[in-house]
């Protein structure tokens, strides 16, 4: 497995640009299904045109030309790096997210803190202690997955900030304005990671080392900590895909909801809007993203794991 | 308890040490009122069948009964202090310190994701024994105590990464770490082929000699008969028996210990003149002196039975495969080398070895699991190996598989009605009531009956559950019967019962076998001819009589020299006579 780390690096590598390019495609298709002019999407709502105007449009941007083409086309543009302008603010997409992309990340950065403190905790103390702790923990942890985000972030605002006024109502000010925002979107996160961790602690300390380590006249404390949070962690980063996944997914909401700016706004307002450059950009964005992560997590398993990093070769020879 | 232990205090008592656990339907007894002392010097065996309360009653005795378990008794002293109301923290103290534990397997009881370093180091930390400084040095000097070469280098290594005897002795180089005056052994040996289990063995005895207390735990008497002063054999949760080794072994007062003794197959080949029993002995005129240094020549050369049989009436005749498989390193690695053999109908050869000899990779070629780089596998005079799996399908089920755990082996979600009938449907039995009595009829040779068809695997017994795989094996009809290590995941006595039953199906039915395991004594038992491999090649090859009773390789010697020397109804060798006094409570182990 060492000499074939580079090749295992490439193969994925083209497998994760197979991925880009079918969701970018798949998107491509749902909007041109939507429907609607794309002409009206780029003079926007309260522009009357003369029809002049609107033929000037449709030739500049190829709209009358064959679907295939047109995808052709923005495919071909997007292999040189040229992302389009948006056709509402008239500006270079890129340039669109650049501003945007830095309260997105800041808000996910916060909310995977919360969300991995959270879970950790929760796990380490809950794990093994019974049915009834078990029980209520599984409740709790249940609920915080199923509670709809945006009304957990409404009820957070009316109590936090306008009964209580302890922290600011809306915005992008400081830390303080970012306390609300990453909780209400780190909950359904921390309550899936709760559940991952706690039930491979589970598992773990039900192992046979476990019991040797207790034999050791080792602290439960350290037996949790140093042994089996190890064996309990794999399945957790195993989910780091699907996590960056549903923080954008949450972020449209909570960005919403809390009036941030970030590329979840942005997205609401292209999508409403059919500015098709800005929508692409921002799918290829996530898609990248997650493909990124999931590679970057397949490296890090073996790393962590040593059992996995002797390759297969040994395994099969064994059997 | 023998007069010299007596000088001593006891390490560990306990009167009417009880059990229980809280079930669905109330408290659910795991021990009964188990009584008993380990004095410095004296090793205590505790033998059962499984679910007789052996492991419940060491974990209990370390504070570790796990969750939900009450465990009282009348007296309990650890080291002659009162261990009946202790709490979380004085356990931990003891633990480690002065009650050392050991489990069975390795691979499991050490953690796959710290180094055997870590292991072995985290008793020194828990109970500060040495400056953090010094740590790694005494890890070091521990694992070199317990015999493992070269202890730097495998103190870095992760337990996967050592094989299963040096992987044993670092979990027991750990329990030692801290220095227990006692050390509880929970079945050290199962898992380990006999010439590891010879060794850890001897560890044992050595530790016990300079004056450590053992309770070793198993079911395999004979195994413990090599180094337990006392033994108690424990049912159902209480002491049924208990005394001088010399004397529960030779004179068992008890049923369940004769039970116990009459399931410890006969070795009965130690270099003594013993003849081959009658029904083992091999009808056929095989040259006995296959034997020679492992060198692939000689060994494809004189392979059993090459010769002595018509050639019609060989079944499976395997001809100098060869395969190999990448290493980690992305070197080849060759797991069968030049292997020959000829396997006449209505035989069974045994094939024995160490684990990684080559033995399952040999039953894969044979299954046609696995192509052969090299040479060829013939079935019924047609070839086997190399044909293209679309042609080879049809005539699969005239070979079946069973392996060693039936439990993994069996679907869980289907009920043994379903896994036998589709085996059944295999052979082309109408489905519907026809499939439905051939699959009755199958447990009942078996010697399960009509009302197991309904239930699920994990509802039977580990013995139960291999006849269930015995069972399907048998449904197609096989021509040939192809066994790994069938019986090594059962306890002494269903190993017994499951020997009787095959051996009782190949009278029936003249099946064709072929036994891979590494338990001579089982091979001994079942096997018309053995073949002995080591490093993917043939040592040495013969009629079972033969090769037991004339061994010629030394790797062959070894191995029955390894085979815990005790026979049913004579004295154990490990017991020291009555008056000989242990060494002194202290310092180097061996």
């Amino acid at each position: 497995m060492r000499s074939g780390v580079p090749r295992y690096v490439l193969r994925r590598s083209i497998a994760a640009l197979a991925v880009v390019w079918g969701s970018v495609t798949v998107a491509f298709v749902a909007l041109h299904l939507i429907g609607g002019s794309p002409v009206d999407a780029v003079l926007g709502p309260t522009v009357s045109a003369t029809p002049g105007l609107r033929q000037q449009i449709i030739r500049a941007y190829g709209f009358d030309q064959p679907l295939v083409v047109q995808y052709g086309v923005w495919l071909g543009k997007l292999l040189t790096g040229d992302l389009g302008y948006s056709y509402q603010l008239n500006e270079p997409v890129p340039r669109v997210l650049a501003d945007q992309l830095g309260p997105t990340c800041q808000l996910a950065l916060a909310a995977v803190g919360v969300a991995v403190v959270v879970a950790l905790a929760t796990a380490l103390l809950a794990a093994g202690r019974g049915r009834v702790i078990g029980a209520v923990v599984s409740a709790v942890e249940m609920a915080a997955v199923s509670v709809p985000q945006f009304w957990f972030g409404l009820l957070a605002l009316s109590v936090v900030s306008f009964r209580w006024r302890l922290l600011p109502i809306a915005g992008d000010q400081g830390v303080a304005s970012l306390v609300l925002p990453a909780v209400t979107l780190a909950v359904p996160v921390a309550g899936t990671l709760a559940q991952v961790v706690r039930a491979g602690l589970e598992e773990a300390l039900a192992q046979p080392f476990a019991l040797t380590v207790r034999a050791r006249g080792v602290r439960e404390s350290v037996l949790r900590v140093r042994h089996a949070l190890r064996h309990a962690a794999l399945p957790a980063l195993n989910l780091a895909g699907w996590t960056a996944g549903s923080l954008l997914s949450g972020a449209v909401l909570v960005e919403t909801v809390f009036a941030r700016p970030g590329v979840g706004r942005v997205l609401i307002t292209a999508v409403t809007a059919q500015d098709t450059p800005v929508v692409m950009a921002v799918v290829m964005l996530s898609a990248t993203t997650f493909t990124v992560i999931n590679l970057l997590v397949d490296l890090l398993v073996p790393l962590l794991d040593p059992r996995l990093r002797d390759g297969r070769a040994t395994r099969e020879a064994r059997a | 308890m023998t007069s010299s232990a007596q000088r001593y205090a006891p390490l560990v008592a306990c009167d009417g040490l009880t059990v229980d656990f809280a079930g669905c339907g109330g408290r659910v007894p795991a021990v009964n009122g188990v009584t008993l002392a380990i004095a410095p010097g004296e090793c205590l065996a505790l033998v059962g069948r499984s679910g007789s309360g052996k492991s419940v009653t060491a974990r209990a005795l370390v504070g570790l009964a796990g969750p939900g378990a009450r465990v009282t008794a009348r007296r309990w002293t650890v080291g002659g202090n009162d261990a009946s109301r202790w709490g979380p923290r004085s356990w931990r103290r003891i633990r480690g310190r002065q009650i050392g534990l050991v489990l069975q397997d390795a691979l499991v009881s050490l953690d796959g994701m710290r180094t055997v370093g870590a292991e072995v180091a985290e008793p020194l930390r828990a109970h500060r024994i040495v400056p953090r400084a010094k740590t790694a040095d005494r890890v070091a000097q521990l694992l070199s105590e317990v015999g493992i070469p070269d202890p730097v280098r495998r103190a870095a290594q992760y337990p996967h990464q050592l094989s299963g005897g040096l992987r044993q002795r670092a979990l027991l180089a750990a329990g030692l770490a801290a220095g227990p005056a006692l050390l509880i052994a929970d079945e050290p040996t199962t898992a380990l082929d006999v010439t590891v289990q010879a060794q850890v063995l001897g560890l044992l005895g050595r530790l016990r000699d300079a004056g450590m207390g053992l309770l070793l735990i198993s079911h395999d008497l004979a195994a413990v008969a090599t180094v337990a002063d006392r033994v108690a054999v424990l049912h159902d949760g209480s002491v049924v028996e208990e005394g001088p080794a010399a004397r529960v072994l030779s004179d068992p007062l008890h049923d369940r210990t004769r039970e116990l003794l009459a399931a410890v197959p006969s070795v009965a080949v130690r270099r003594s003149a013993a003849t081959a029993r009658p029904d083992t002995g091999c009808p056929v005129a095989v040259p006995d002196t296959a034997t020679a240094p492992p060198t692939a020549q000689t060994a494809a050369r004189e392979s059993p039975l090459d010769g002595a049989v018509p050639p019609d009436a060989v079944l499976l005749d395997v001809r100098s495969v060869t395969k190999s498989y990448p290493d980690p390193h992305g070197e080849r690695r060759a797991a069968v080398r030049e292997v020959s053999f000829r396997l006449p109908a209505g035989r069974t050869l045994g094939i024995v070895g160490a684990s990684g000899s080559g033995k399952s990779t040999t039953a894969r070629l044979v299954l046609g699991l696995e192509t052969p780089d090299f040479g060829s596998v013939h079935f019924d005079g047609e070839l086997w190996s190399g044909l293209a799996e679309r042609l080879r399908r049809p005539l699969r089920r005239q070979i079946q598989f069973v392996q060693q755990d039936p439990l993994s082996s069996l679907d869980p979600r289907w009920t043994i009605g379903r896994l036998l009938e589709e085996a059944l449907g295999v052979r082309g039995v109408p489905s519907g009531s026809a499939r439905r009595d051939e699959a009755v009829q199958l447990l009942e040779q078996v010697g399960l009956e009509a009302a197991h068809l309904a239930r699920r695997p994990a509802q039977l017994s580990g013995g139960q559950q291999q006849r269930v795989a015995f069972a399907r094996a048998l449904a197609p009809r096989p021509r040939l019967l192809v066994c790994d290590e069938p019986v090594s995941a059962l306890d002494s006595t269903v190993q017994a019962q499951i020997l009787d039953l095959l051996a009782g199906l190949r009278r029936r039915y003249g099946l064709t076998m072929l036994f891979i395991s590494h338990d001579l004594r089982v091979v001994r038992r079942l096997c018309d001819h053995v073949m002995v491999m080591r490093d993917g090649q043939v040592v040495e090859s013969g009629s079972t009589a033969g090769v037991f009773d004339r061994p010629q390789h030394p790797y062959t010697q070894a191995l029955l020299d390894a085979l815990p020397g005790w026979e049913p109804g004579t004295r154990p060798p490990g017991a020291r006579r009555p008056g000989s006094s242990p060494g002194t409570a202290s310092s180097p182990y061996w």
